[in-house]
């Protein structure tokens, strides 16, 4: 098993005659996902990468029935794509793209938990269950099937938590990118009760940054009910207070949200740290045993 | 983004909320004419600079004459301030606020954030203002309120309630502040905010509530759609190597050490911090090339970097996904060419044909250490800087 993603998912490309989107899709076609079709308003009929182009949601939930969707489209209209998305009856939903206003992002967040929708990112790399399917914008050929789950807030250190484990020969359950905006659709406590359930992860690895209490919630919510193995690294541990570190989320706010109180709390409830990035892996690989 | 205290008191003043009469000067010759339109016989002079901390550090004043409020213009326009809040080199005082003086009785603190925990913009409200919160959250947590507004309702008239009982307000206080509630979310919402705080709202003499300072933050991924915001940016606040970051759109930090990073993706350029920390050594910056890191970012990223005198290595640091190691080393080369690299230069690919090229660097002319893994990279980053 594995969380999310695997053969059965079915993908419907939003935005998906844009360059990025073109990039990406090709890349996951060649990786096995079945991409069963995208949307750009005003190109409806045409073909695009061998698979139809529609102009709303709606219409390819008609034709093709998919049961995922990833947007690539400009910032601006990501609000509007996502809630279109979920008004098709979409069950889970990835935004890729980076700079969605934080107010709406309230909106989105407030409608997509009504309708029971799962809503990856903004601002993430997607996610992958290696071997299986890839709905993101992650370098397949880094990635390894195997028994580690991988949760976290930025795009380029989940790559480098993926390289050391597969190196290591561990591999990957399901690598989910939560992204690293002030409110995601998806939190870490979300895919750790997922990534519990899921028999093929034997070990959690999340990666967290400064900024937000997302890392100490994660952590109460680890020592009550996660029994797998968790490890974490806190990136920023040498960043300066009030300062936005490129992520609209990751910055010391009044005080809060330093690496030394994420590590702090995380180590109290149990779970083992990786002092630096380059441990992530060997951390995994002696828990593991 | 930031915006200075005037420019709040603009949107305070255009959303009904009650703040002083007043005048901004550029010009020390406007002074005694702003004090004359505001009329009275007691002003205060503001410096206007993002930064709080200003009454300490005498950038904040209280004045019975036109005259001292002039001397007070001449010797701060065109000075930099330097408050516990700012760096050492303090922010530059291209303005000043000169505003009617306001009798206080009793000194509130009102502000509103967008909360990550509750996924609300949440009003905080206590009845301890003018001092710094995060002290009073810590000693006297009774005295705080946290009150969340629900996106679908708005702010409601019994959180207005809640919200004065703690603020220990009276029955006309209290409705006044009814007014003000739906008025302070409203302006929130309107210019994407990501911060508006009144420290302090006051109790006047005569028993009505004031604004007597305003400090707003705007959600930068929002700034788009806020002409009337963009008009306000005042670029000589910042750091000019982040604004021209922010220009080239390139994500940059500047920080106090001697080796320059240049890494893509936010995450792992915190990481590559954390990593030359870790053995020793001390980042001059933070800064997110991006995903492609295409020549001309490379680019540009080694002309921000090297603008920095203390910087006597660059750490380059790229995790190659979809794009190919031998590109990035082919556009790294060409970077340091056009560029004019003359210190020496860290390089870790990884990814995609990171051998090929590791190898085209290394067959470079040009001062470059080549090497395929993160700790082999910083560890040689720290020694050459030391």
């Amino acid at each position: 098993m594995s969380i999310l993603v695997d053969k059965n998912t079915r993908l419907l490309v939003q935005g998906f005659t844009g360059s990025q989107a073109t990039l990406h899709s090709e890349q996951s076609i060649e990786y096995g996902t079945n991409i069963v079709g995208g949307v750009t308003p005003g190109k409806g009929g045409q073909t695009h990468l061998g698979t139809p182009v529609f102009n709303s949601v709606h219409e390819a939930m008609e034709a093709v029935q998919p049961n995922a969707s990833i947007i690539f489209v400009p910032a601006q209209f990501c609000k509007d794509s996502i809630l279109e998305a979920a008004d098709a009856g979409i069950k889970l939903i990835i935004c890729i793209t980076e700079g969605v206003p934080t107010l709406d992002m309230l909106i989105v967040k407030k409608r997509i938990d009504e309708l029971g929708v799962i809503l990856i990112g903004p601002n993430c790399p997607g996610i992958i269950t290696p071997g299986e399917a890839k709905l993101g914008i992650m370098p397949g050929s880094i990635h390894m099937e195997g028994s580690v789950g991988i949760i976290s807030r930025s795009g380029t250190l989940t790559y480098e938590a993926v390289k050391q484990t597969s190196d290591l020969g561990l591999g990957q359950s399901t690598c989910v990118g939560i992204g690293g905006d002030p409110i995601p659709g998806t939190s870490f406590i979300d895919v750790l009760k997922m990534m519990q359930e899921d028999d093929q992860t034997k070990a959690i690895v999340m990666v967290g940054e400064i900024g937000g209490t997302a890392e100490e919630e994660a952590a109460d919510y680890i020592k009550e009910n996660v029994s797998k193995p968790v490890i974490s690294y806190i990136a920023g541990q040498t960043a300066p207070a009030g300062k936005r570190m490129g992520h609209a989320g990751a910055i010391i706010a009044g005080g809060k949200g330093t690496a030394a109180d994420k590590i702090k709390k995380l180590e109290e409830c149990g779970v083992h740290i990786a002092e630096n990035l380059l441990q992530i892996g060997l951390k995994a690989k002696e828990v593991l045993g | 983004m930031n915006l200075h205290e005037y420019q709040g008191k603009e949107l305070f003043a255009k959303f009904g909320l009650p703040v002083s009469k007043n005048r901004v000067i550029t010009s020390a010759d406007d002074v005694v004419n702003a004090c004359r339109d505001i009329g009275g016989n007691k002003w205060v002079v503001k410096a206007q600079v993002h930064a709080g901390g200003r009454g300490k550090a005498g950038g904040v004043k209280l004045v019975s004459t036109p005259e001292e409020a002039a001397e007070f213009a001449i010797n701060w326009l065109g000075k930099r301030l330097t408050t516990n809040q700012t760096d050492a080199n303090g922010q530059l005082v291209n303005s000043i606020l000169v505003e009617e003086c306001t009798d206080i009785a009793k000194e509130l603190y009102l502000s509103a954030v967008v909360d990550r925990g509750t996924q609300r913009i949440v009003f905080i409200g206590s009845s301890e203002g003018g001092v710094n919160i995060e002290e009073v959250a810590e000693n006297t947590p009774e005295k705080i309120i946290y009150e969340p507004i629900d996106p679908l309702t708005g702010p409601m008239g019994f959180q207005s309630r809640k919200i004065s009982t703690v603020l220990g307000l009276d029955g006309e206080q209290s409705k006044q502040f009814s007014k003000m509630l739906p008025q302070l979310t409203d302006l929130f919402v309107t210019h994407d905010l990501s911060l508006l705080e009144i420290n302090p709202l006051v109790i006047t003499q005569g028993g009505k509530l004031h604004c007597l300072d305003a400090k707003i933050n705007i959600d930068s991924n929002a700034v788009y759609r806020q002409p009337e915001i963009q008009a306000m940016h005042d670029p000589s606040q910042e750091d000019p190597r982040e604004s021209e970051a922010a220009l080239n759109d390139l994500s940059y930090v500047s920080l106090d050490g001697n080796i320059g990073c240049m890494v893509n993706g936010a995450g792992l350029a915190m990481g590559t911090m954390d990593t030359i920390k870790y053995f020793g050594g001390s980042p001059a910056n933070f800064l997110d090339v991006g995903g492609t890191a295409t020549q001309d970012r490379v680019s540009k990223a080694f002309k921000l970097i090297l603008a920095d005198p203390e910087v006597r290595v660059v750490l380059v640091n790229i995790f190659g996904g979809i794009v190919r190691c031998d590109l990035i080393a082919e556009g790294i080369l060409a970077a340091i060419e056009e560029v004019g690299v003359s210190i020496p230069v860290v390089v870790r690919l990884e990814g995609n044909n990171a051998d090929i090229g590791s190898k085209i660097l290394a067959e470079s002319t040009a001062e470059i250490v080549s090497l395929n893994n993160l700790e082999d990279a910083a560890k040689k980053a720290v020694e050459l800087s030391k």
